[in-house]
């Protein structure tokens, strides 16, 4: 039987099986099966397509990279920024890396203290696509600044000047969740690779693998003593990346709401952006998960139900974000200010339009579909869904940041914004790191938590005797 | 043969099996011995007996130190060391500090965590008297094995082997010290 006709029978027969949800990882594979499914991938030849991917995506990065070193060279005047619209492309796209990479840490830790277990075939990639997010994100804000190398004036440091940064702005704050989040994030996710590490030490035949494993995986023996501390470890990671994944979008939310200008001073932004986050992440694990899945063969482990119940959040983020854009119309009509007004039919209306309604609908129309169970499971269609979200959402942080800035408070200072090539080009490259990171990581690490879909197999847990 | 050995290993390739012995072996009284096993097994610390960890309290110790460094850092840079008049406001309140203050107590826990758990494994460690062995290897794959080390007091070559075969360990040996 092929994995797909099982899981349809599984899928149809679940309600008369014993455990009553549907199988998590399929082909009833044993301990060691998983071992070497997902360790053989580090083993097997690195082929010419995936040679020939890594050439494309490698050639976007050093693209993006070379369009950097332009900036650096010319000024910010070779980005489209005029005198309303002094953030454009940089700022939108450093808010569109970082929100995908919520879905990373809800995944990873969210669900975790929910205990849902169906996050252990995707918590490893939703991770590792967090922080290369954050990388890109990175990137963004700090070649906007226009001199990064100048970076660590932002930090609070002893200086000839004898000034310190300004803790009352929000883009100080900024700095310290961002940086927070990356160094939480990578630390999270090197703790949950330990072990896996250690399978491979174990698993691979190279003597320099076997090296690299080796040094990697600190010398991990699997001792239950060590499971003890390290669980705990854990779940107190995840507890702590809870909160901090909520504050980290509404720390970013704040560059907008704590400045007065009409369109940015709302207090819905922050629960509003936590919601555009995790939508957005969630789109773009859909986008490389169907693409690994099919490219690794791993559809034994991230199987149809793991599609589905990211679907499903999809659906309900959509629905939420699709509510912060009808209450912001609402609350700009209630206000009674004019200008508020006058921003949120300019936004919907005004030179901006097509920005605004590709934005409503990719985010709101599109995952509608999800409410059809046929279409949370078809993978075609999820893949172009999430390729529409993806847009929308990077559409949502054009179109807050650009309807906002191109028509300030006096006629006189109304502007367009168009990007230039450089602009355009920095993008791409973003993209590049991104995908590049990801194929390496997709090659050379564990993609799946081995120690954890082990934990969940049928019969890998003592049957104790308390509990029947 | 003047070899001493390092200790004894034993495999089990059955969950419950590995979790009865478990108890039994701390049952017997043995300190110095572990089992290793490729996936969090619930419960099995228990089992052995292995005492409740203090890693969280090394965390919550990240958190002080975190929170602490965040208000210091704000009150004294901008209240005591350099009185920077923004738009009138104050030189500190506590409402602006937040996030920071959040912030800083979540990277000072994530480190200590991280910090603790090292310390208490013992990572990062890259020797183990065990790991030439090749049943010791597995434990990272498939088998849950036991390792009594030979300096437990309850340790006799041949006494902890027969016990280890009798709580249905298989491929039961001692391990030798190294030649290096």
């Amino acid at each position: 039987m092929t994995v797909v006709q099982e899981q349809e029978r599984l899928h149809v027969s679940s309600h008369n099986e014993e455990p009553v949800r549907e199988t998590l990882v399929l082909g009833n594979p044993s301990v060691r099966d998983v071992t070497s499914r997902i360790a053989s991938i580090v083993e097997s030849k690195i082929t010419l397509k995936y040679l020939a991917t890594l050439a494309v995506t490698g050639g976007m990065a050093a693209w993006g990279l070379f369009a950097l070193y332009y900036t650096f060279a010319t000024g910010i005047g070779a980005w489209g920024l005029n005198n309303p619209i002094g953030w454009g492309w940089d700022i939108t796209n450093f808010v569109f890396w970082i929100g995908i990479g919520h879905a990373g840490t809800l995944i990873s830790a969210i669900l975790f203290l929910f205990r849902q277990k169906w996050r252990t075939a995707i918590n490893r990639s939703a991770e590792a696509m967090t922080i290369f997010a954050v990388i890109c994100a990175l990137t963004m804000v700090l070649s906007h600044t226009g001199r990064p190398w100048l970076f660590y004036w932002l930090l609070p440091y002893p200086n000839q000047m004898q000034m310190w940064v300004n803790f009352r702005s929000p883009l100080a704050w900024d700095v310290f969740a961002v940086n927070t989040y990356f160094t939480v994030s990578a630390l999270f996710w090197f703790i949950g690779l330990i072990p896996d590490l250690a399978t491979l030490r174990n698993y691979v035949k190279s003597d320099i693998a076997k090296k690299i494993y080796g040094v990697l995986s600190m010398g991990w023996t699997g001792s239950t003593r060590h499971w003890h501390h390290y669980e705990i470890a854990y779940m107190i990671l995840a507890g702590i990346s809870t909160p901090l994944v909520l504050s980290v979008h509404s720390v970013v939310s704040f560059d907008f709401t704590v400045g007065i200008l009409p369109g940015w001073h709302t207090t819905i932004f922050p629960p509003y952006f936590v919601a555009g986050a995790i939508f957005s992440g969630f789109a773009m694990v859909m986008t490389l998960l169907v693409i690994t899945r099919e490219v690794l063969d791993l559809k034994q482990f991230i199987t149809l139900k793991h599609f589905e119940n990211m679907n499903k959040i999809i659906l309900a983020t959509g629905m939420m974000v699709g509510y912060a854009y009808a209450m912001e119309m609402f609350i700009a009509w209630y206000s009674g200010s004019d200008w508020e007004r006058w921003v949120f039919i300019n936004r919907a209306m005004g030179d901006y339009a097509w920005a605004y309604w590709t934005m409503v609908l990719c985010n709101v129309v599109s995952p509608q579909v999800y409410w059809f169970k046929k279409a949370r499971r078809n993978i075609p269609l999820m893949f172009i869904i999430s390729i529409f979200v993806n847009i929308g959402m990077w559409f949502e942080r054009f179109t807050i940041i650009a309807t906002t800035l191109h028509h300030d408070f006096l006629p006189a200072s109304w502007g367009y914004y168009t990007p230039t090539w450089v602009e355009i080009s920095i993008f791409i490259g973003t993209f590049g790191i991104f995908l590049t990171l990801f194929l390496l990581f997709a090659k050379f690490v564990p993609v799946i938590a081995i120690a954890e879909i082990k934990s969940i197999l049928p019969g890998a847990q003592p049957k104790h005797h308390h509990h029947a | 043969m003047s070899t001493t050995p390092v200790g004894v290993i034993g495999e089990f390739t059955e969950v419950n099996a590995a979790y009865a012995a478990a108890e039994k072996l701390r049952d017997a009284g043995f300190r110095n011995w572990d089992i290793h096993t490729p996936y969090p097994v619930h419960g099995l610390d228990k089992a052995m007996g292995v005492k409740r960890s203090i890693i969280t309290y090394i965390s919550f110790l990240g958190l002080v130190g975190g929170l602490s460094t965040a208000v210091g850092l704000q009150l004294w840079t901008g209240a005591i060391d350099y009185k920077l008049n923004i738009g009138g406001k104050g030189f500190f309140d506590w409402q602006f500090s937040i996030p920071i203050d959040f912030e800083l107590s979540i990277l000072g826990t994530a480190i200590m965590t991280v910090v603790g758990l090292f310390h208490l494994c013992r990572l990062p460690t890259w020797y183990n008297k065990y790991q030439e062995d090749e049943s010791f290897k597995k434990a990272t794959d498939d088998t849950f094995v036991v390792t009594i080390d030979s300096d437990d007091d309850r340790f006799s070559a041949d006494g902890t082997q027969d016990m280890l075969r009798g709580l249905g360990a298989v491929n039961v040996h001692l391990v030798n010290a190294s030649a290096e």
